[in-house]
């Protein structure tokens, strides 16, 4: 049977679209800033065996705590670690954080919140109200007690961000459908026969991607500190292995000593953050409808 | 205004009661017995026995969550395996030196993040402008124990001017409990105060297009009288409701604070409780929380809800 004519279904307006947003986005040079450093720290994380100068575990007695050097660029931590190449390797657990936590979040605040703005009704106020009382408890103190009870770890770490991120997701989702599925051409979807699941993922769900891709950028920013916060606090990553927190927790009582020891691995964290605030709201700017 | 107020009182009840489900879910996220987990590393049987009878862990889920809500509601959070003490008792031990903490630090951040809101919509596009705007990324990307870690360097170990840990009540030596409470308070009200710029920002550029703004300038009004009698008074409206919504981000912030500073609050109560796996704690701290945030919410509402007339017509 030929496929049947569907006056909803144009690809062409929305690449055009996403043509526009991407030279909207290219031309806010802080946007461009934001992407190149992440660029750069992603390539730092995959590359990290080739180009981290020493062993992030390979300690040193002899090179205690010394400051920054041509032998060590950061300097070396407590027990002889060189920091650079631990900064490197830190890169790996604050990105992977930041993504997985953010898919966790997509992967479950995505379909609940277009299942409960599409839906309606005694689901949609079910959903309200466990997402009221996600959101009562404040996000890190909701990731620590996560975290504290499913026992500390990265893995662990990242589902426990992941789920304390989730009500956000499912909230802004849910409104998005809400404003969307009264628009005409949903109607028109309906009035041709389409299944609600069709009417939900194929017309609704790309409508409301770019508000969706602008909260994940500026969630991932979020994740990265709360990852930080865990692994500074000992929930995250365990040691020996380079994280940035958990380098940051150590360095703290060395602040008198070796203040390189916190310096870098809180500029790396500041400046990754950063970054993704800065794509963030560059995002926010370009994907708007009103700059169209 | 009653019925308002009664309608957002109802609307607590089945959040507060979810929050309690979400928070007494968190023990069962404990891998293997629960009892055995909270008895630490020495297992002592008797400990075991005793815990298992406490928190009725024979018991089928709901049955516990009975046991666990009665308690609750009458003011039981249950005790500190470790202190031996209730929760509800460590809990207002702590939580004055909290709230000293984020009141200070909302001071801060206050006077920071709407002063430079407003200097960021009254100057917009000019460098003013841009300093603010730069001010407040910096503010939203700076991780607390990182600035905290940052000012213990400058102001402690190198300029030698402020304690860099400990704490002192201020009933003890006021003086000393300020220089003990300063550092933190300002890194706790660093990323509020950002939040609070582009609030007042927005808020600022919204109403200085209105008409009754176009007016007070057409009769006269000096610009410095228009902007802070006429447009930042009416601004400060949303602003303030929403400065409360960061209550979670202070708390949240007061955890690590604390950690850095060695502060004895309420943030360095859950972290010490997680470490020491006194999980009573830490659902009691939890739940404390999120009751203290839906409150502070419905005060927001009433507050705006008696601000703004046309929410009562």
């Amino acid at each position: 049977m030929a496929a049947a004519f569907d006056p909803t279904q144009d690809p062409a307006p929305a690449q055009r679209a996403d043509r526009r947003a991407w030279r909207r986005l290219a031309a806010r040079p802080r946007a461009v800033f934001g992407l190149a450093v992440i660029a750069l720290f992603v390539l730092a994380a995959l590359l990290a065996p080739w180009i981290s100068p020493q062993d992030p575990l390979a300690t040193s007695w002899s090179a205690v705590r010394k400051a920054p050097s041509l032998a060590h660029w950061f300097g070396t931590d407590e027990i002889g670690r060189d920091v650079l190449s631990r900064v490197i390797w830190g890169a790996r657990a604050s990105l992977l954080a930041g993504v997985v936590s953010v898919s966790i979040s997509l992967a479950i605040g995505v379909p609940v919140g277009l299942a409960a703005g599409y839906v309606g009704g005694w689901l949609d106020m079910l959903v309200s109200r466990i997402v009221d009382a996600m959101l009562a408890c404040p996000f890190l103190i909701l990731a620590i007690a996560l975290a504290a009870f499913l026992g500390p770890s990265l893995t662990n770490a990242m589902v426990a961000i992941g789920v304390a991120a989730t009500p956000v997701f499912i909230r802004l989702t849910r409104g998005q459908v809400m404003a969307v599925k009264v628009e005409d051409y949903v109607t028109a979807a309906r009035a041709i026969g389409n299944s609600n699941l069709r009417i939900a993922l194929a017309h609704i769900l790309p409508n409301i991607v770019a508000p969706l891709i602008v909260q994940a950028t500026l969630a991932i920013a979020a994740a990265v500190i709360a990852e930080a916060s865990l692994s500074f606090l000992g929930l995250g990553q365990q040691p020996p292995a380079p994280s940035w927190g958990s380098m940051l927790n150590t360095a703290k009582n060395y602040v008198e000593n070796a203040p390189w020891m916190a310096i870098w691995p809180g500029a790396a964290i500041f400046l990754l953050v950063l970054s993704f605030n800065l794509v963030g709201d560059g995002l926010r700017d370009a994907l708007d409808p009103r700059h169209t | 205004m009653g019925r308002f107020l009664v309608r957002r009182l109802a609307a607590l009840v089945p959040t507060l009661f979810l929050v309690s489900i979400l928070i007494f879910g968190l023990q069962q996220l404990l891998p293997g017995d629960p009892a055995i987990a909270m008895a630490g590393e020495e297992r002592d049987p008797a400990a075991i026995a005793y815990l298992r009878a406490k928190f009725h862990l024979d018991d089928p889920v709901p049955v516990r969550y009975g046991y666990w809500l009665r308690g609750v509601l009458h003011g039981d959070l249950g005790d500190s395996v470790r202190i031996q003490k209730p929760v509800t008792e460590l809990i207002a031990e702590k939580l004055p030196v909290t709230i000293e903490l984020a009141a200070l630090a909302m001071a801060i951040a206050a006077v920071i993040g709407i002063g430079a809101g407003v200097l960021s919509a009254a100057l917009r596009d000019t460098k003013w402008d841009y300093a603010a705007n730069l001010f407040a990324l910096w503010g939203l990307s700076t991780p607390n124990f990182w600035l905290g870690i940052l000012m213990i360097l400058l102001f402690s170990v190198k300029l030698g001017w402020l304690p860099a840990t400990g704490y002192v009540s201020p009933w003890e030596d006021l003086r000393a409990n300020l220089a003990t409470m300063i550092m933190p308070a300002f890194v706790l009200g660093n990323a509020i105060a950002a939040v609070l710029m582009r609030h007042t920002r927005s808020a600022m550029l919204q109403v200085l297009s209105s008409d009754y703004i176009r007016t007070a300038r057409a009769k006269g009004l000096a610009s410095r009288r228009v902007l802070l009698r006429h447009a930042l008074r009416n601004a400060l409206i949303p602003i303030i409701t929403l400065g409360a919504l960061e209550f979670g981000t202070l708390l949240s912030g007061a955890v690590l604070t604390e950690q850095v500073f060695s502060i004895p609050g309420f943030g360095k109560l859950i972290v010490d409780a997680v470490f020491n796996r006194d999980y009573s704690v830490v659902q009691g701290v939890v739940l404390f929380t999120a009751t203290m945030y839906i409150l502070l919410n419905l005060l927001a509402d009433v507050a705006y809800f008696l601000v703004n007339p046309r929410m009562r017509t």
